[in-house]
């Protein structure tokens, strides 16, 4: 029977990451992906923030199939009947190197997993596993296809529905209120009519998020990203929020109803849908981590719940390919002792400790709570969408002094409130 | 329901590669459970109905393997694994 050093589960980023750091090492490793191909199950609203991982994975970025950098940030507060745009733009958006840019999942992760291959590491895709091999007390290995796969440690990179870490005994199946679900359409269209309808030059892209109205004061918003020729979009929502009943209508059609705002319709029209997507997205934060690693076992990316959404940046991708990176680092730790116990890889979690990944999920740790507040996805929107139209209206008779129209929205009652929100923002 | 006719078609985008058995149940006995419906309004590909026997059924063609239902009715009441190797939809863009 075939001993591995190491087994990934998953070719996603996180497996990726960890594969590629592990290349050149003279390790055996295997990585194991249920799609018919690496990136065949992964997806991504989706942006890839560089600049923490760009040295992790050095002469990386140069060649990868990246779509669009991005130039444009735009917030939308969308009221039901109007809706108020924050935009911008800057200098340091467009010097190079370019600190983020829209991504398809499916291109880049299959290149990613060559890149992976011609470093020599196996991967072996339209492989299900099924379940982990405990020895002693160990992970020793995973049941696979009937097979029985055997290494020093395995490296759950199995997604947000890790039921490997699961088997393992490492984490719940976890609360809905940890967890939203994005739904997404890939829109092609033509890139000049992309550069066009967005004021963009060359390759140069849009980020927007859009929050209010989308989700019907569910927690979560819309997104579109302009990818080299077609569009990403689609809404988010937080699966516990949206559980209550109260939501008026299904979630597929809360995208139907998205997409034909009148912000949003010009912007697609003529486009085409090529692909419709959904996907889990961990929303649980610093607090509802579970365990990283376990004897013989170590969890990353998605799996291990690394996804953060603070409001203007919603990040998962570079945490993932971060995590895989430092799982590895933790097991070339481990093989210099020849332990490969929970005490000897309990170092991954000391590592992400001292990297941007875990110093970001406790410095953001109030955001689920805050970001939680259902004021954000109703009131603010319309109270903000209000005001401006009375500021910009000009009536047939004398118009409103400003003070006063901005008093009629800004009452003692609200200020007070906006108060009290203030205090539980200035945790963030 | 128009809007459905529109969700078959816009599945119909995807690539599946057949799944030889349905990787999601309902548990037996379960099909009438409350908490199943809430995938009612939360499924992505809008597989879960109600029959007129107050039944929620499950269609497995269309499946995303998102994960919502797993969350929202748990695994008391749905068997829920991912397909086999090679099987289930397959992105081309992500």
């Amino acid at each position: 029977m075939e001993k591995f050093d190491v087994i990934i589960v998953g070719a996603g980023l996180a497996g990726l990451g960890a594969a590629y750091m592990l290349a050149d090492r003279g390790l055996e490793v295997l990585i194991l992906e249920r799609g018919d191909y690496p990136g065949a199950k992964n997806l991504t609203g989706g942006r890839l923030y560089v600049n923490p991982i760009r040295n992790l994975f050095p002469g990386l970025w140069e060649k990868a199939p990246l779509e669009r950098f991005i130039t444009h940030e735009g917030v939308t507060f969308m009221a039901k009947e109007r809706s108020v745009t924050l935009d911008y733009s800057g200098n340091e958006l467009r010097e190079e190197p370019h600190q983020s840019y829209s991504v398809l999942r499916s291109k880049f992760d299959r290149w990613l997993a060559e890149q992976v291959e011609n470093k020599g590491i196996m991967v072996l895709s339209k492989t299900r596993v099924d379940d982990v091999i405990k020895e002693n007390g160990n992970v020793a290995g995973v049941l696979a296809g009937g097979d029985e796969l055997r290494a020093d440690v395995v490296i759950a990179c199995d997604g947000v529905i890790s039921l490997l870490s699961e088997k393992a005994g490492l984490r719940s199946p976890g609360s809905p209120h940890n967890f939203a679900v994005g739904v997404k359409e890939v829109i092609a269209l033509d890139s000049g009519m992309i550069n066009e309808r967005f004021n963009l030059e060359g390759i140069e892209g849009t980020a927007r998020l859009f929050v209010g109205e989308v989700t019907k004061g569910k927690f979560g918003g819309g997104f579109l990203y302009t990818n080299r020729e077609s569009l990403s979009l689609g809404i988010v929502i937080g699966i516990g929020d949206a559980m209550d009943y109260t939501l008026p209508v299904e979630v597929p059609l809360l995208l139907e109803l998205f997409k034909g705002r009148p912000e949003l319709a010009p912007l697609i029209k003529g486009g085409s849908t090529v692909e419709y997507s959904a996907h889990v997205i961990p929303e649980g934060g610093f607090k509802n981590l579970e365990n990283l690693y376990g004897n013989g076992i170590l969890v990353a990316g998605d799996a291990a719940g690394l996804a953060l959404n603070i409001g203007f940046t919603v990040r998962g991708m570079e945490y993932a390919m971060a995590s895989g990176y430092f799982a590895a680092q933790a097991v070339l730790k481990a093989k210099e002792t020849g332990s490969f116990r929970a005490e000897t890889l309990g170092v991954y979690k000391k590592f992400l400790e001292e990297s941007f990944v875990l110093q970001d999920f406790r410095n953001f740790q109030e955001f689920p709570t805050v970001v939680g507040n259902p004021r954000l996805f109703t009131h603010y929107p319309e109270l903000v969408g209000n005001l401006m139209r009375d500021i910009y209206t000009i009536p047939a008779g004398p118009k409103d002094r400003l003070f006063s129209t901005i008093r009629k929205h800004i009452t003692p009652s609200e200020l007070w409130s906006v108060f009290k929100d203030w205090r539980s923002f200035s945790k963030l | 329901m128009s809007e459905q006719i529109d969700l078959k078609a816009k599945l119909g985008l995807d690539v599946f590669k057949p799944v030889r058995e349905p990787h999601i149940k309902i548990r037996p006995g379960r099909e009438k459970d409350p908490r199943l419906k809430p995938a009612l309004r939360l499924c992505p590909a809008g597989l879960y109905s109600e029959n007129e026997k107050g039944e929620i059924v499950l269609t497995i063609d269309g499946c995303l393997e998102c994960g919502t239902c797993r969350l929202t009715c748990g695994t008391e009441v749905l068997d829920w694994n991912y397909p086999e190797g090679g099987a289930g939809v397959q992105y081309r863009f992500g």
